[in-house]
């Protein structure tokens, strides 16, 4: 480690939601900019784009707009991954676009993220699109969410105001079921609460946003969650020089949850043999343990066949083996889905052939009610039931995001046509 | 709260680039792994050492090379495959320019953005079916939205506006024949990722990356290295009639072409003083070195819609 990196708090992944409108791009450019990350020549070249537009102060939106499209529309279309660090800790911000065509864009944003901040227009209160985006989030298992309630500037920097807008939320986010929520006044505009606190917002004691995410959990808390390791490539360099490697068998895989050490009884799916851990290791070298999000290497101490699309787990904690799965699932391509079709499902490193079974009921986003469906567009979100042809070996994905996700891929064109959440 | 290990930002980037590698592996019948002697795609032989060893890679190496790379890198390209045992697989411009698939505007014209050609040839004769790179979403605003693993059709295209979505780390690398797959594993890195893992993982870089003395002119407010001597015999960049050169020392904080690439003042002669530089410096890497993408707001996305990785 380098003598200019003190601590090492490791990563956090966390989505900004909200419109232009909001401010949601001048909040992730204000975040960069006083985090320092925005270097002078990109400040430049946004400050001569800004001048050409014909506006009076540099646009810090500007920074996030990244396709041409995007900024001759002046709306963001696609997620963005953004990076910022302070030294203690490095940040990727996904940004999604807010309109409501752009659903699924949330949804993949949010597939990666720890924690969500909710934009909220001062002047506005709570929108419709104040409420989508919270249940998405929730839908999705963000574990934390930030209400930023932005522009206060434009709203006289009112205590009033600001606790108006969170009783508000808080009453609605009962409904949702949303536990971990903060609130912080802002003003994106002029820096108030990003990363200093500025003069204008004085009655407010809490830490600021920077502060916030400076201490928010870098991961989710999987510390009692079971061992699952799919695998993803198996190792097996018989015809090296080396003879002492003529009997490896590496069974390599990043561990969606849980632990795992030498000694470990382990259960190999789908075959259900067992054996234990020989060795665990990490870039060609031993270790004793190894934990969640780790890419690692394991050695069974018996020969089990293995391949691409097994998962190993501890014996004692078993998934099912399920050929029919209940998910909320986003569609996420233009053409809707086709209930005569067989679609691709995968799962972890496993693939099986789906058939919808059933369309139990759309979710209205807006409304967050469950309406009667008979078929599902682009951005819709329901909740269905697909038919499988190999068996997955899968948790419910609010335990686990690992083993409760899957993506739909329409075999014809190779597209992912929608995301999945196992209930 | 629940107390969990966490992991070092490096040691999570780490993870997640192994496993990135190990998915093109698993999905993927026929990868090569793009390989230029430059600092990131030197992170990305380390990563799949960690990835695969004690296997061999299951994927050859691949250089596009344009004929005006630095001898340099070139002899370090070549070392570091030989140390490493692996397959290395050289294609280059020149001889797409022979075949006449490469017609360069004039003779002094930047070979950087033909190597899309001389790519798109090798895809087809070696019948990759996915290439990995080492492409990072800071380097630039339309990289910022490309997918980890990226979709190109038959000609090679990106088409930003309909990318395949990527949720969680599933990966869809998928494709018919023909198409292809770019994969990105250290898409979420950023330069001062990539001198850090440097430092920490000891890794050995071609010299021009560390401060040493060379001559240069001064083009339009631009450091530009003059009289290059070439592997092939000759020199890039001849200085012009008229031109003050300098004995500048300078160092690369990004290696390609030499027709595009600058270096930048600099005294940082080891990896740690270049980690300090890296923190403290004003101005964005590409911003600095990159004459190629400061012709227009939008060349990369443009260069990478018509087949550039």
């Amino acid at each position: 480690m380098s003598a200019h990196q003190v601590e090492d708090h490791g990563l956090l992944r966390f989505l900004t939601c909200g419109s232009v409108d909001d401010g949601k791009s001048t909040l992730i450019g204000r975040l960069l900019f006083d985090t320092k990350t925005i270097l002078a020549d990109t400040l430049s070249a946004i400050a001569k784009t800004s001048e050409k537009r014909g506006m009076g102060a540099v646009d810090l939106s500007l920074l996030t707009d990244g396709l041409q499209a995007e900024r001759e529309q002046g709306i963001t279309i696609d997620v963005a991954y953004r990076y910022f660090s302070t030294g203690t800790r490095k940040y990727i911000i996904a940004d999604a676009p807010g309109h409501e065509q752009y659903t699924r864009n949330m949804v993949t944003a949010a597939s990666t993220a720890n924690l969500a901040i909710i934009l909220i227009d001062a002047r506005k209160g709570m929108l419709t699109q104040t409420r989508r985006h919270s249940k998405l989030a929730a839908l999705v298992g963000i574990p934390h969410l930030i209400v930023a309630i932005n522009k206060m500037d434009l709203a006289d920097y009112s205590q009033e105001t600001y606790e108006r807008i969170k009783g508000e939320y808080l009453e609605f986010a009962a409904k949702v079921g949303i536990e971990d929520i903060r609130f912080i006044p802002l003003s994106a505009l002029n820096g108030d609460m990003i990363v200093d606190r500025g003069d204008n917002l004085n009655w407010y004691e809490g830490p600021t946003l920077l502060e916030m995410l400076e201490v928010a959990p870098a991961a989710h808390t999987e510390h009692t969650e079971k061992f699952r390791f799919p695998v993803q490539y198996v190792c097996r360099p018989q015809d090296s020089a080396n003879p002492d490697l003529h009997d490896y068998r590496g069974f390599m895989g990043r561990i969606e949850s849980g632990r795992i050490k030498v000694g470990d009884a382990v259960t190999v799916l789908p075959s259900g043999r067992e054996s234990t851990v020989k060795a665990v290791q990490l870039g060609g070298v031993d270790i004793s343990e190894a934990f969640c999000e780790q890419s690692i290497t394991l050695l069974l101490a018996d020969e089990i066949d293995t391949s691409r699309g097994d998962m190993i787990v501890k014996s004692s904690e078993v998934p099912a083996a399920v050929k029919q799965i209940e998910a909320t699932v986003c569609w996420m391509a233009e053409a809707p889905m086709d209930r005569a079709r067989t679609y691709l499902i995968r799962h972890t490193t496993r693939d099986s052939k789906a058939k919808l079974a059933a369309i139990d009921h759309r979710l209205d986003v807006n409304t967050l009610e469950k309406v009667p469906a008979e078929k599902l567009a682009m951005n819709d979100i329901a909740q269905v039931t697909f038919k499988l042809a190999q068996p997955l070996f899968a948790d419910p994905y609010l335990e686990n995001r690992g083993t409760g996700a899957f993506i739909i891929i329409d075999e014809s064109n190779n597209n992912t046509v929608g995301a999945g959440m196992i209930l | 709260m629940t107390q969990r290990s966490t992991l070092s930002h490096l040691d999570w980037l780490e993870a997640e680039a192994i496993h990135i590698m190990r998915e093109v592996a698993g999905q993927c019948s026929n990868p090569v792994l793009l390989f230029s002697g430059g600092k990131d795609s030197i992170c990305m032989l380390r990563l799949a050492e960690k990835a695969f060893r004690p296997g061999k890679f299951p994927f050859p190496l691949m250089h596009i090379d344009t004929g005006h790379n630095y001898k340099e890198v070139v002899a370090f390209r070549d070392k570091r495959a030989a140390e490493l045992g692996e397959r290395l697989i050289v294609r280059s411009v020149e001889d797409s320019m022979a075949r006449g698939t490469v017609v360069l505007k004039h003779e002094g014209e930047s070979r950087n953005k033909h190597q899309s050609v001389t790519l798109l040839e090798a895809i087809e004769e070696f019948g990759f079916d996915a290439c990995i790179g080492g492409a990072r979403r800071d380097e630039e605003k339309a990289r910022a939205k490309e997918r980890i693993f990226s979709f190109r059709d038959e000609f090679g295209q990106w088409d930003p506006k309909n990318q395949r979505p990527e949720l969680w780390s599933l990966y869809n690398a998928r494709s018919h024949k023909g198409e292809n797959i770019r994969a990105f594993p250290i898409s979420n890195w950023t330069e001062m990722d990539v001198w850090q893992y440097i430092e920490r993982e000891g890794l050995e870089l071609p010299s021009i990356y560390f401060a040493h003395k060379r001559p240069i002119v001064m083009r339009q407010g631009s450091i530009v290295p003059v009289n290059v001597p070439l592997v092939g015999g000759g020199v890039a960049n001849p200085s012009k009639d008229g031109e003050e050169i300098i004995d500048l020392q300078v160092r690369f904080r990004t290696v390609g072409d030499i027709s595009c690439t600058a270096p930048v003042e600099s005294d940082a002669d080891d990896v740690s003083k270049i980690v300090f530089e890296t923190a403290t410096t004003t101005i964005t890497e590409r911003g600095a070195t990159r004459l190629d993408d400061q012709t227009s707001d939008a060349s990369m996305e443009q260069r990478k819609k018509e087949g550039y990785f």
